[in-house]
Formats: C-alpha cells, structure tokens, sequence
C-alpha cells in the first residue's frame, strides 16, 4: 500500500493525542455507571440533528404516505389536504409558493411549512405520532408520511423519494424566519429574556 | 341561560360575602362559580384543564403562603395526556455523543452521586399569556391561579448534570446537548452546554419526597431560571452535540412571531425575565374595607429579586414593599405590603428589580419593546405571547369586587 505509513501516522499520533487529551481527565466516581457499547447507543438514539446524521435507512414517497396517512392519521389531523379538517389544526397550511410563515396576531401558527429544518417533520412523528402508539411506525413509514406532508404542504414534488440521503436536503421555506438564523448562548442582544 | 347564570352568581356572590363576614377575614371567596365557592376555607386545590393535546394543572397561587409550593399543588403540563408508568428498577439515564465515555447510570446510582438541594421556581413559557386574561369561563375558579399559576417553587434535591457529564468526558466539539424524556411522546428539548455546566440538576426529589409522578418520576432536569420545557421529565437519554438539535418544541411549538422581529421567530428563548404578581388581594376575591395586607410573588430568570414596589393608585405612585427572607436566586420570593382599603376604586400591583438591575416592565413599555402598540391587544384573538411578564394591575371597585385590568 503506497498511500503511505508516512501520512497515516502522524494522523494516528495526532488522533490518539486529541482522544488522551479528552481522557486525560479521569473519573472522579468509577465503579458508578455502566459503560455502553455503540450498539447500545444505536438501539436507542433516535435524536435526529439538522443534518440528519442519525436517520435510518429507508425511503417513501408521497403516495405511500397517502395511504398510511389516511389510516393513522386522519382521525386526528384531517384529510391532510388544505379542504379538511380533522379534531385538530391541520397539518397543511401553507401551499406551492405560499409557504407559511408562522404569525403573531391570532393565528395558530403551525404545520410543517412552519419547520425549519426538513427532519423535524421526521424526529417528531418517529418519536410522538400516533399518541396512541408512538414508535410504531417503520422507518419507510415515516419517510412515507413526511414526503405526504411536504407534497401537500408544497415543498416537494409528488413523486420525490424521501430517504436518508434526500430528506435533510429538502430546502424548507420557513428556514429563514427565525432569530437568530443559528441560536447561540449566551444571546448577543441583550436584555438576556428579550 | 346568561340570565341564570349571573341570578346563580349574585346568590354566589352574597353567600360568599357573608361567609367572609362571619370569618372576619378581610378578603373573602368571590362567588365566581360553584368551584371558586368551594375552594374557600377548604383545602387549596390544584386547577386542572384538559385538552386534547394538553393537561395542564395551575398551581392556587392565592392560596398558598410562604414560597415553596406542595409538591401536590406544582402545576404540570402534560403534552402526550398521560403519566408514564416507569419501573425504578428499569430506568436508565444515559449520557453519550460527544463524550469519551458513554455511560448508562441507575436511578439508586444517581442518589450514590454527590447531591444538592436547592430552591428554584419553575415556570411555563406560557404562563400568564395574553391569550388567559379575562378568559372569564367562570367554572375555573379563581383567576390568579389560572392567569399566573404556572409557576411553582420547590427544593429539589439530586446530583448536578455537571458531574455527570465530568464522568463521561466532554470532547472538544461539544457544545449543546438533547435531552429525552420517557414519556409517550419521548419529549426532547436541547440545552446549551454553558447552562448545564452551571447549574442544572437531575433532580430525584421534591421538597424532601421522591419526585411524584406529574414531576417526572423517577429524574428529571431542573434548569434553573428558564423556561420550563427545558427541565425535561422522566430522563432517559442526554446526547451531547455540537450545535443546537432544533427539536420540535423549540423550533416550532414553542417559538413565536413577533413584530419587532419583523415578523419572524424568536426560538430558544432561555431566562425569563424580571416578574412579580399580587396574589392576594386578586381578581375572583373580594375586599372588605379596612387593614388589608397586600402579599405575592416575585421572581426573576437572573438571580435574586433585589426590590418589591407596590402601587394602590394605578401605577401613580409606589413604595417599597417587604421581601421576606429567605430570598433566593432564581426562587419565588415572597413580598407583602400593609394597606387599608378606604371602599373607593383602586388599582394595585407589584413590580420587580432583579439583580441584573433589569425593572419588570408596564404593559406599555412591554408593547414597546415588541414593537406593538397597546390597541393590538385588544384584538380578538389577542396576540399570543410567552415570557409575558408585564406588571399585572388588579382592579377593585367599590363593591369589593376585584377584575383583571391587564387588558382593562
Ligand atoms: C389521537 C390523535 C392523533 C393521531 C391519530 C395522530 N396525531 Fe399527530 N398530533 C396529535 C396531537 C394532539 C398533536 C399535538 C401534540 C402537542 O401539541 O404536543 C399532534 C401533532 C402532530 C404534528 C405536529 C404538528 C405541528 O403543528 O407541528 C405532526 C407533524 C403530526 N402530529 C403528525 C402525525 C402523523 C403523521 C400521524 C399518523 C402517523 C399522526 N400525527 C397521528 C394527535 C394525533
């Protein structure tokens, strides 16, 4: 192998300095805690980040999600569609080029047109929705639904696939309607509670 | 039906008032309702309000002394509608991500860990909202609890995050994590390192007792002087990362427009700021002329409630009230004030200095710094809010009758 011993471990040196610095704190309780393995952390971790690092595979499409939509959701959410509603607010608000934006005066404010980010729509359902029976749903039923909601809310095309790959790549219309655009602590303007 | 209804609340009312005579209280239950009446010389009761997607309970602020409030009477919010059964014995909590030791702690191994006891009020985003004044359903029972009574102080008793996250080993990039609940609905919410590094605990007690099930049995966060969403309940999971997760309750639920904003969110809020209420004498009960001791609660995100004022004509004029020991940073601190109602109309309430030095503001200046003028609140539905915390005005008029002038 010519991609060489020579580049490979100053990395190494390098990598193993950075991980023994972290360390080079020792625990001040040992004996307390068990430590977990990756596998264990992967049989639980289902916090999804902005750039949908920890999705699952799998995939749907819209007209998938159509269908599981109608029977796991519908009860509760409506249709799905702008023209009906169900016990609750609906879940499209906004519609193609007419993206909602949130509002300050009287209207409920809500939907995944709303969302900043394309994976809240997926962390969300996968952990809370149904409320009867949340985490029931498979990895492609989520995709499935998600892709349901964002081609009716108008942020897809109906026969765009929604997977690990696509999905965090979903450029969501409300991305630009908070602030700050990054949140950061301590908040630069003051008062602090603003 | 209308007509009823106010026939049933002047007879209400008149029995209520003659209750307060023959007690010699200087304050008696107003008879808002067949609840309110109830409540009276009897055992202070927690509100609840149901919804779908919310049970909510409000703590009886007007009925409670002192600052620490029962851990049966802290209010809750509930989103997925039911209590988690969690086995003790079962429950892990995990720290891991960005961490050089990935680690899973037992409920029993958490109490082996150094512990603090500390009191520190909790409060909802949405306590005191626009949105509940002058709601005027008259079955809820005394408005002070239902306006301002998501908020509670308690001591809570377990170990810091800190040193939880010490055992682990934070990496470099670490600089936010998400927490997860055990509930139905896995509620998650992110905190930024810097807080959990400085004070917040995994609490497994309550004012001396394990922590009751509406409280997050068996751990929970307590994220002193923020809003309460971040204080998730029945903690399982804390993953370190290295920038904010944007979970769905700060990035959607729980964020807001707002016009100075220009128009768009304001997500994380964290520290609420500088607020106080007068809980008694408040709308719902009723005057009776002579010595009154005006009493409440005043709070504040930043540490300790350095001053109380108190002003009986509308904002006039105010003075100094009493803050009663202890006062605590981040804690409910208790005020009172000697009065004597002469029988005319009168406008009292309570304002704040926090030790920041920040003053709580009026309702105009509030609006102002919102970008709002003070008629769009007066739409319909009012414009929703959260960290409300403007100086709350109770109206007395001369029937010993006492309304909400927030919005008057
Ligand atoms: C039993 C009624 C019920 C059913 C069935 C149900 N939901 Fe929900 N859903 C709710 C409630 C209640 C909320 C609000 C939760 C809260 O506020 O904490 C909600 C919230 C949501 C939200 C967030 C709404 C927003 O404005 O951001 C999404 C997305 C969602 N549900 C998707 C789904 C999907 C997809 C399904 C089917 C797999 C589903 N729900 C089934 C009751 C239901």
């Amino acid at each position: 192998m010519p991609c060489s011993l020579k580049f490979l471990l100053p990395a190494m040196i390098l990598a193993g300095s950075v991980a023994a610095l972290a360390q080079s704190q020792p625990r001040v309780y040992p004996g307390l805690g068990t430590p977990l393995s990756q596998a264990d952390i992967q049989s639980f971790d289902r916090m999804i980040g902005p750039e949908g690092k920890e999705l699952p595979p799998g995939r749907g499409t819209a007209k998938e999600g159509a269908a599981i939509f109608a029977k796991r959701c519908e009860i509760c959410h409506g249709k799905g569609t702008n023209e009906e509603n169900g016990l609750l607010r609906s879940l499209v608000i906004g519609s193609p080029g007419k993206p909602y934006r949130g509002a300050f005066y009287g209207e409920e404010r809500n939907g995944p047109s709303y969302y900043p980010y394309a994976t809240i729509a997926w962390d969300y359902i996968n952990r809370a929705m149904p409320p009867s029976n949340p985490g029931s749903l498979a990895p492609n039923d989520v995709y499935a639904v998600v892709a349901f909601l964002y081609y009716w809310n108008g942020i897809i095309k109906e026969n765009d696939v929604m997977d690990e790959k696509t999905l965090p790549k979903v450029v969501m219309p409300n991305r630009n309607g908070f602030v700050p655009a990054v949140p950061v602590y301590p908040p630069e303007k003051k008062p602090s509670w603003y | 039906m209308n007509s009823n209804r106010s026939s049933r609340r002047r007879f209400l009312k008149q029995t209520a008032a003659l209750a307060g005579v023959a007690t010699g209280a200087g304050l008696a239950v107003r008879g808002q309702s067949a609840q309110a009446q109830h409540l009276h010389g009897e055992l202070p009761r927690r509100g609840a309000r149901y919804t779908i997607d919310h049970m909510t309970h409000y703590t009886p602020l007007q009925d409670y002394a002192g600052i620490i409030t029962p851990a049966s009477l802290h209010f809750m919010q509930q989103h997925s509608s039911e209590f988690p059964e969690i086995d003790v014995r079962q429950h892990r909590l995990t720290i891991h991500g960005l961490v050089d030791r990935p680690l899973s702690f037992t409920v029993e191994e958490l109490k082996q860990l150094p512990s603090v006891s500390r009191i520190h009020f909790l409060e909802c985003h949405g306590n005191s909202s626009p949105a509940i004044h002058g709601a005027g359903d008259p079955n809820l029972g005394l408005p002070v609890q239902f306006i301002h009574g998501m908020t509670s102080c308690s001591e809570w008793t377990g170990v810091p995050l800190s040193v939880l996250l010490k055992e682990a080993g934070l990496q470099k990039e670490a600089s936010w994590l998400v927490s997860e609940g055990g509930d139905a609905g896995k509620f998650s919410h992110t905190l930024p390192l810097a807080k959990a590094m400085e004070d917040v605990i995994v609490a497994y007690g309550q004012n001396g007792e394990p922590l009751r099930v509406e409280q997050g049995y068996p751990v929970r966060l307590v994220v002193p002087g923020w809003e309460a969403p971040f204080s998730v309940k029945y903690l399982t999971h804390v993953k370190v990362v290295d920038q904010p997760y944007m979970a769905w309750n700060e990035s959607m639920n729980h964020s807001v427009t707002r016009p100075d904003l220009r128009d768009k969110a304001r997500w994380y809020h964290f520290q609420f700021g500088p607020k106080s209420v007068v809980t008694r004498p408040s709308a719902g009960l009723e005057m009776l002329r002579g010595y009154a001791q005006i009493t409440g609660l005043a709070w504040s995100g930043a540490g300790v409630i350095n001053k109380v004022e108190v002003s009986t004509d509308g904002g006039g004029s105010w003075k100094e009230a009493k803050r009663h020991a202890p006062v605590l940073p981040r804690a409910h601190t208790r005020f009172t004030f000697d009065w004597a109602w002469d029988g005319q109309e009168a406008v009292i309430q309570s304002r704040c200095t926090d030790e920041a030095g920040e003053v709580q503001p009026s309702l105009a200046e509030l609006s102002k710094d919102w970008g709002m003028h003070l008629e769009d609140w007066k739409k319909t539905p009012r414009p929703r809010a959260i960290h409300f915390n403007a100086i709350q005005p109770w109206k007395i008029a001369r029937d010993g009758s006492i309304s909400d002038a927030m919005f008057a």
